[in-house]
């Protein structure tokens, strides 16, 4: 029996814009080249579409344990999936958060079990999200889960001794420290970008200087340490100058934006529509300007969707009781096409670095990442980039339906995706659960029997 | 006029018709019957959110006297203090047939939320959202302006030309946001006035010249209202001034300062009043200050408004 259909890709277009055939089989890319053929592969008809390494978030909610009512383990991998997406990492603020060695094993076996998407938990910096005493991120570094990135994202490690202590406890486990930036006094009652329009709607300012004060911070003390840190969803042009100021001096810095604070500006917050209400909020036109340009430079490595979904009754409601974030895994790719690549800043061998190559080397996501070569894993992503779809409720495929971008029109669209040599997504649909589940089975099922049988499976 | 949010939405037009219908229904206050029926049937409820007396009664006033039947709904003592969301509260209203809401709000923004919402058909009065808008007070403002300064020949005009104060709390003040924008559609010009940490940083949607010196802005724009607003207590124990004391000397309406006004300049406040500290007793009870009449006046305005939203087509614009 083998262990998974073998799946003949052909005529693809590659990153560097070459056509292929591509074979896979047993997990990998078996073979190369053009007019290839096997006998019991299906047959995939990818004339036009374009072939990227499977997308990694560093920056995922997937909610399990304990906010289950928004989004599962399973769920928020179906969205990844349908998002083009073959490994995500989740988020720590979980409840109970994902300070114990228990927590990150749990959410990635449930993760294991799914089969959509490689899950790689991310571990709390500080106990309990609480900011005061670090959490057991030696424990978790040595789990089986082999955490090597650590947040308190939602929160900032404010104390900045704290913050010293965690980039050099870290480093000792080879790890990152992915920091969400906001000054606690500074955004005391925030609810939207400071500035003229938030004077105007009476609501409570976030001013950019809270973030960028935060980051200049950390880069000198990253700096000191000689500590590695990741800026997680910059947000402002100022966040852009300090990043840009301190990988000119050489500082072990890696800064990621989010889809939404690519596109979407905070003139949209003017109605009170909770959907916009996120965390860092919508900035300016100047801002986006700003994050796309440092995108299109290197200054911001990454981009990373901060998929935070939201039961609707976190939404309706008065704009102060709304729960901050946006679901984006769905919707990254194209939003990334429309903002980076239709406006002629990037082209797609960028795409595939900025949303697989880099991410997965920030976060240490093994077997991600990986150019498209025989005998490398097969995760792959294809995509039609010459469709134009009204994003709308039927494109999304997690649990929630907290999406800015329901209504607009965004190009492309994600046809296929395979996930370590099976299709999670086919013909832009993603596979059924029972399906992925018992490839993801026999996957497992294949390396547990071990190598030695490797010569007869096919 | 379908719902009453914002006095950025109000044209000058609109904005005048709601004010000339301010001045009939202020008429029926004279006589010995003071009570239309035009709104009998018509179910107003008081949605409040947040302990406002003044406002509450003022708008349960404006509504007996239009012969509508109001409702009360204290967010305190109700299920909202059990955890009730506004759409559910607001679900519940329309099930009991509201057909107008007014409602106060914590949160900014509130009022709008509810009216495009579809949970209610009910028309909304915004009767003060956080630190947003507080509509129905800037047009009773801009009432009790027009007829100290044109008497009775106030009905069709405008406030041109007029020069307007606001001092204060112009950070956290709905007041001074809904009078900027509608004494703006109005022809007046509008200057504020506030120590730096009481002003938002960016004041350029407001269309009002700021200082931050209130001797200096005085001797400069010549003001023919000097409009004082309330300091909440609580502004003082998170530091945006030192102490009552500098506040009072610096941006207070103290008497030696009242008496440094134009004769002609009217003393307003939006009530309730901090003597002593925003305002002195001497500013407070001369005949120039307009305070009593905008209490008077505000029922006056409530019943313009709650007719031209709640009675006969609302469909129509004004």
């Amino acid at each position: 029996m083998t262990t998974s259909t073998a799946h003949l890709i052909r005529s693809v277009e590659t990153v560097d814009g070459t056509r292929t055939d591509v074979l896979v089989r047993d997990g990998v890319v078996a073979e190369l080249g053009t007019g290839l053929s096997h006998l019991g592969a299906r047959v995939v008809d990818a004339d036009g579409l374009l072939v990227l390494p499977g997308l990694v978030d560093l920056h995922t909610h997937l909610r399990e344990p304990g906010g289950e009512g928004s989004e599962t383990v399973l769920t928020g991998s179906r969205a990844a999936a349908a998002g083009g997406y073959t490994a995500v990492n989740a988020m720590a603020n979980s409840s109970p958060v994902a300070d114990t060695a228990g927590v990150v094993e749990q959410v990635q076996a449930l993760g294991e079990r799914a089969g959509y998407v490689t899950v790689r938990p991310i571990g709390a910096v500080s106990q309990g999200l609480a900011g005061t005493h670090l959490s057991e991120i030696g424990a978790m570094a040595r789990s089986r889960a082999a955490v090597r990135v650590f947040s308190d994202d939602g929160h900032c490690v404010s104390d900045p001794l704290l913050m010293r202590r965690a980039l050099e406890y870290i480093k000792g486990f080879g790890g990152v420290l992915a920091q969400h930036a906001q000054e606690p006094r500074l955004t005391q009652g925030a609810q939207m970008n400071e500035g003229a329009l938030s004077a105007e709607l009476g609501l409570g300012g976030w001013p950019a200087v809270a973030e960028e004060a935060i980051i200049a911070r950390d880069v000198l003390l990253a700096d000191h340490v000689g500590a590695r840190l990741h800026v997680c969803h910059v947000s402002t042009a100022g966040s852009v100058e300090v990043v840009r100021w301190a990988k000119s001096r050489g500082i072990a810095v890696t800064a990621e934006v989010t889809p939404h604070h690519l596109l979407l500006t905070e003139d949209l917050v003017a109605g009170y529509d909770s959907r916009y209400k996120v965390n860092p909020p919508l900035r300016r036109q100047e801002d986006v300007e700003a994050l796309r340009a440092a995108l299109a430079d290197g200054t911001v490595d990454i981009v990373a969707t901060d998929h935070a979904p939201h039961a609707s009754e976190a939404k309706c409601c008065e704009w102060d009781a709304a729960a901050n974030g946006m679901v984006g895994l769905e919707s990254a790719l194209s939003v990334v096409h429309r903002t980076m690549v239709d406006t002629g800043l990037i082209g797609w061998s960028d795409v595939a670095r900025v949303m697989s190559t880099a991410p997965a080397a920030i976060g240490q996501v093994a077997g991600q990442g990986r150019p498209l070569a025989v005998g490398e894993p097969a995760e792959l992503t294809l995509y039609d980039r010459g469709v134009t779809r009204t994003f709308g409720l039927e494109h999304l495929a997690g649990k929630s339906s907290n999406s800015p971008f329901l209504g607009h029109e965004l190009p492309g669209r994600v046809q296929a995706t395979f996930h370590r040599g099976y299709a999670t997504v086919v013909d832009a649909a993603v596979v059924d659960s029972d399906v992925v589940a018992r490839s993801a089975a026999e996957v497992a099922a294949h390396h547990v029997l071990g190598r030695s049988e490797g010569a007869t499976s096919r | 006029m379908r719902h009453l949010l914002s006095t950025a939405d109000l044209s000058r037009d609109e904005a005048v018709r709601v004010l000339d219908v301010a001045e009939d229904m202020a008429d029926v206050a004279t006589r010995q019957v003071k009570k239309l029926p035009t709104l009998r049937g018509t179910t107003v409820v008081n949605l409040f959110y947040e302990d406002s007396t003044r406002t509450r009664i003022s708008f349960e006033a404006a509504a007996k006297r239009l012969s509508a039947d109001v409702i009360n709904f204290a967010a305190k003592g109700s299920s909202v203090s059990k955890g009730e969301s506004l759409k559910d509260t607001a679900q519940t209203l329309a099930a009991m047939g509201a057909d107008g809401i007014v409602i106060r709000h914590p949160a900014s923004g509130a009022p709008r939320v509810l009216a495009d919402s579809g949970w209610v058909e009910a028309g909304i009065v915004n009767a003060g959202d956080g630190t947003h808008e507080h509509p129905t007070q800037a047009l009773l403002d801009a009432f009790t302006m027009r007829r100290r300064l044109h008497g009775a020949g106030s009905r069709g005009r405008g406030l041109d030309g007029v020069r307007v104060l606001i001092v204060g709390d112009i950070l956290h003040s709905r007041v001074a946001r809904s009078n900027a924008w509608l004494l703006r559609t109005l022809g007046a010009h509008v200057t504020v006035v506030a120590p730096p940490t009481l002003l938002p940083v960016d004041l350029s949607r407001f269309g009002v010249d700021v200082h931050v010196d209130l001797d200096e802005a005085v001797a400069a724009v010549d003001p023919d209202v000097v409009m004082m607003l309330r300091i909440q207590q609580e502004r003082m124990h998170e530091a945006f001034f030192p102490n009552a004391r500098e506040y009072a000397r610096s941006w207070g309406l103290g008497a030696a300062r009242f008496r440094t006004l134009p004769e002609r300049t009217l003393v307003m406040h939006p009530g309730p009043m901090n003597r002593g500290l925003e305002i002195s007793d001497e500013a407070a009870d001369s005949p120039r200050s307009t305070v009593r009449d905008q209490v008077a006046n505000g029922v006056a305005v409530r019943m313009a408004v709650l007719y031209l939203t709640l009675a006969g087509d609302r469909e129509d614009s004004l």
